[in-house]
């Protein structure tokens, strides 16, 4: 194309080694600045638990838990992450944190493709720990960055909202 | 208190149980396999230049600075993979008269909407390939385009398809009776016109495709993120020249698919050819505006259609035109005219009356090709048929469960033949309208709407009622010549420890289906559930079948299951009688034992007889071969199509300050036959319906005047999220198909076929003091607004 500057590539390829705590493993990789988050996850940890569906922070598949947030990681760049602490949707089942709220899932089916469902966890997960008891507004509310296609989101609703009630009563795994 | 014992009381009896799916727990870890996760050993990546032209001509693509980037492997063209790859063109033989231009997977000389792929890149990423389409220069010559069905259909006006006459890709028409005869006497006609936007699937995965070409054994293997794997294994056999066994498709776990995932895509095409150019595997993953620009729509109707009715409201005739368009071509192999059929064919389905005529044309237009997207064409008959039986009972002062009660087919009067040939075996619509009013608290929501709007607060009921077409037979697409099965296949093996192995060609995509039919296996052969082991969606090792579309996993793929697992039962029980000195017919298996038939005494494990079997076969009588492997196929025969029915009721507010909607409740009756999981057929339910919500209030792909798509990207083209759905109420009537042994009907689709309807009833009816109508979806607010003459 004329007039397109060859170096702008060259400068967008030149990666640069960052460094990260995933699922409470130290690791450094080299990234390229224009990589997002979802992208060095995925591609480079070969974490692929973690979905990208929008990569515009609309459909809440890439949520990861960074510095103990829930942030969208198609809207980071992986070199705005060095020096993080994430979670992934496969450290969290690793360390059992929400495997009341997996279980749930599970029982109540509220998943099909199963697509959208790291993302949803990990919201979830950061809403109970916020709210200790969300009325069911509240989790449709926090659920509203998260698309599905597949199931009518009430399932979702009710599992979350079981999983509320079971750790109020001492029965979840907190 | 003890309730009495039912056959869910048995042990292992699935069929009917609500059980949690077991491969669910593999996607709730983020250990799902998708085809978009998937990386090969010196993969590359592959990317497409689009058109920015709705209708242009290609003059000069010069692509040589992008061949010289470093990394870049291949850039190919249309003609490049013209060399290999054999033209396809989207026409059924049944349709008669349907036509479509031949496609290649990039085109040679013209372009045909705006997102149509033109070049190809192949990189060592797809960042580079990325990088490679800026430096592609494509010189186009703009042609007149079509881009709104009334454009397309002028005379003299621009034609898509040199060397046709105009932009007619079908016509249909339906008569049956004295139509005009009967408008011109009848005590009352209704009338309208409702246009329905286009909308597309917006799986949460994108396509995804991993086609790897191996020269040195000429076997081409696709990782294909696709509902039907026989199919495109059959169609990249012809069109690559490569014997069908040397094609092997694998479609593990799906991002969701919805029909969208069925149909042949030109990037799908080209990569495989782009594999089989470089000898390498390579990877394409759909980015979001690519799906939108790129994956199949559906809908985009315009049908007018009239309804007579006599004095006492029995519906009489009705008559209809439906005008489609469907983009450039017709899909393939599927076509792009099943909707429009559908539509004039559904339309009036519950129904009883014998006056119909109907009118389809199927019309092209410079836009990305519609077709089958769940719930084909339902969603349309079934607004169309409802809006004017509301219609008729406001003309008439009757309310709307009245005048259904009045005209739907009675429960007792099947077998039935609609007016359009359908052939109905059992339906239940009269129990269905008794049911949903008792779970919508009918009376009761009737009188709070009264109270309300004195409030200034306008709410809205809306009931639709509709008719699902499921498993379909050859009658489908095999008659019209299409490679498409409706056949499915099982292989089932007792395994040496005393398992059951299921190798099925139904596929998953997270209904539920490795779940059901791992029920009906474990059911029907009498061992825990956990002792089967599902395996779906690999060519190589499932045997061929149709897959899943159309609602046949449970009705098709059921009842192979269920079949080949009698027929594993008996080879087990003729081998225990053999060993255990009984009659095969003296003996049954419970929890995994051979047990005495009468007395249910355990006599040995299967996994014995399968020791036995596999280990010491010495020890068994001479010439006894012990086959603990059935293969087994199931083609359905009697009626072509097992319909399914039920209804919908729907609640909701309408902000006449704003045009805002809120859906307060829904509500759905459904009868989709023998209930295998209820939990499952709930979701199935709730899906669906949230899908015909976003359709009937959010979901439009707009185009400019030009043909540009102006909302590709989830921030502007609106989905249902949580927040603005509300809490679904399920109800059932299960009426077993009498066609299968297992009597399951399909029901994937009855949440989407009627959603829309029902909205469009319930917003009518909120609007009804204000003398304002709405006749288009989606019903936005803005066009809220503007029946309401504030805007
Ligand atoms: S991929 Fe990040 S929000 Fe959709
Ligand atoms: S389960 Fe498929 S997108 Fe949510």
């Amino acid at each position: 194309m004329s007039g397109f500057d060859q170096t702008l590539l060259d400068d967008a390829d030149e990666t640069v080694r960052v460094q990260l705590t995933v699922n409470g493993r130290r690791v450094a990789c080299e990234v390229a600045p224009r990589e997002t988050l979802v992208d060095c996850l995925r591609n480079e940890l070969e974490l692929t638990g973690t979905h990208a569906g929008c990569e515009m922070g609309a459909c809440g598949a890439c949520l990861v838990q960074l510095d103990g947030r829930a942030v969208h990681s198609c809207l980071m760049f992986a070199v705005q992450a060095d020096g993080a602490t994430i979670n992934t949707i496969e450290g969290l089942s690793e360390t059992g944190v929400i495997a009341d709220l997996q279980a749930e899932f599970h029982r109540r089916n509220a998943l099909q493709c199963g697509f959208c469902t790291p993302g949803m966890l990990v919201n979830a997960h950061e809403l109970l720990s916020q709210v200790a008891q969300p009325s069911r507004e509240e989790i449709r509310d926090a659920l509203s960055g998260n698309y599905c296609r597949c199931t009518g989101y009430e399932a979702i609703v009710d599992a979350i909202e079981a999983v509320a009630q079971a750790r109020d009563q001492g029965g979840g795994t907190k | 208190m003890s309730a009495p014992l039912t056959s869910l009381d048995r042990p292992n009896s699935y069929i009917g149980r609500s059980v949690p799916r077991p491969n669910a727990k593999r996607l709730l870890a983020g250990r799902g396999r998708y085809i978009s996760d998937l990386k090969l050993p010196r993969m590359l990546h592959a990317a497409f230049l689009r058109s920015p032209h709705a209708h242009a001509k290609i003059v000069a693509i010069n692509a040589e600075q992008a061949l010289a980037l470093e990394g870049v492997h291949l850039v190919a063209t249309g003609a490049d993979l013209a060399k290999i790859c054999t033209p396809w063109t989207g026409t059924l033989d049944h349709f008669k008269g349907m036509i479509s231009a031949p496609q290649l997977p990039l085109p040679l000389d013209r372009v045909v909407w705006a997102g149509q792929a033109v070049v190809a890149v192949v990189a060592e990423s797809r960042a580079i390939a990325e990088d490679a389409l800026e430096l592609i220069e494509v010189d186009y010559e703009d042609l007149p385009l079509v881009v709104d069905i009334d454009g397309a259909r002028e005379a003299g006006g621009p034609v898509i398809n040199p060397g046709s006459a105009n932009n007619t890709c079908f016509r249909a028409h339906l008569d049956n009776g004295t139509v005009d005869e009967v408008f011109a006497h009848a005590a009352h006609v209704v009338e309208e016109e409702i246009t329905f936007g286009r909308h597309t699937a917006v799986t949460l995965e994108p396509r995804a495709i991993v086609a790897d070409y191996d020269p040195s054994a000429g076997m081409l293997t696709v990782h294909h993120a696709t509902q039907t794997p026989y199919q495109f294994q059959d169609l990249y056999s012809r069109h690559y020249g490569i014997p069908e066994a040397r094609v092997r498709v694998i479609a593990t776990d799906i991002g969701g698919s919805f029909g969208m995932k069925l149909h042949v895509y030109h990037e799908d095409m080209a990569v495989v050819g782009l594999s089989i150019l470089l000898g390498r595997p390579v990877k394409y993953v759909a980015d979001r505006i690519e799906s939108f620009v790129s994956d199949i729509h559906a809908r985009d109707h315009r049908v007018r259609a009239r309804m007579a009715l006599d004095a006492k409201g029995e519906i009489l005739a009705m008559d209809v035109l439906d005008l489609t368009a469907i983009g450039a071509f017709s899909t393939y192999p599927r076509t792009s005219v099943v909707e429009g059929n559908q539509v004039i064919r559904l339309i009036g389905a519950p129904y009883q009356f014998k006056n119909y005529r109907a009118t389809l044309e199927v019309i092209f237009q410079n836009k990305v090709q519609t077709s089958q997207y769940r719930a084909v064409g339902h969603p349309i008959a079934c607004a169309v048929t409802e809006r004017l039986v509301d219609m008729a009972a406001s003309k008439l002062g009757l309310d709307p469960f009245a005048i259904r009660a009045q005209n739907v087919i009675a429960d007792d009067a099947y077998p039935q033949t609609s007016p359009t040939g359908y052939r109905f075996e059992a339906l239940s619509h009269q129990a269905c309208l008794k049911r949903l009013r008792e779970i919508m608290g009918y009376d009761a929501l009737r009188a709070e709407q009264v109270e309300l709007r004195k409030r200034g607060v306008y709410r809205g009921i809306g009931i639709a009622t509709f008719v699902e077409i499921t498993n379909p037979s050859p009658a489908f697409y095999g008659v019209g010549g299409a490679r498409i099965s409706s056949q499915d296949g099982a292989i089932l093996s007792l395994t040496p420890s005393g398992e059951v192995r299921c190798l099925i060609s139904v596929t998953e995509q997270g209904q539920g289906t490795e779940a059901i039919i791992s029920q009906i296996v474990a059911d029907q052969l009498g061992l825990a559930q956990e002792h089967v082991k599902v395996i779906t969606g690999d060519t190589e090792v499932t045997p061929h079948g149709g897959a899943t579309w159309a609602c046949r996993g449970a009705g098709i793929g059921g009842e192979t299951a269920l079949q080949a697992t009698r027929a594993l039962k008996r080879n087990i029980l003729e081998i225990a009688a053999l060993i255990l000195q009984e009659q095969p017919s003296a003996l049954d298996i419970i929890d995994g034992q051979v047990v005495d038939a009468a007395t249910r005494n355990q006599r040995m494990p299967i996994a014995e007889i399968a020791r036995i079997a596999y280990f010491r076969s010495d020890t068994l009588p001479p010439g006894t071969q012990a086959q603990l492997t059935v293969s087994h196929h199931f083609a359905p025969q009697g009626y072509p199509f097992a319909f399914t029915n039920g209804i919908q009721g729907c609640s909701l507010e309408v902000d006449v300050e704003t045009g805002f909607i809120k859906v307060l409740k829904h509500f759905i009756v459904e009868d989709c036959g023998r209930i295998i999981n209820p939990m499952l057929v709930d979701e199935q339910l709730r899906g669906g319906i949230v899908q015909g919500l976003g359709a009937a209030l959010f979901e439009e792909c707009r185009y400019s005047e030009t043909g540009q798509l102006m909302n590709g990207s989830l921030a502007d083209y609106l989905v249902p999220m949580p927040m603005e759905m509300p809490d679904i109420v399920i109800a059932h009537v299960e009426t077993p198909t009498a066609d299968t042994v297992l009597g399951a009907k399909g029901v994937g689709e009855a949440g989407t076929a009627a959603a829309s309807a029902c909205v469009l009833n319930a917003v009518n009816d909120a609007l009804a003091p204000f003398d304002a109508t709405i006749n288009s979806i989606p019903i936005t607010p803005t066009k809220v607004l503007k029946a309401l003459k504030r805007f």
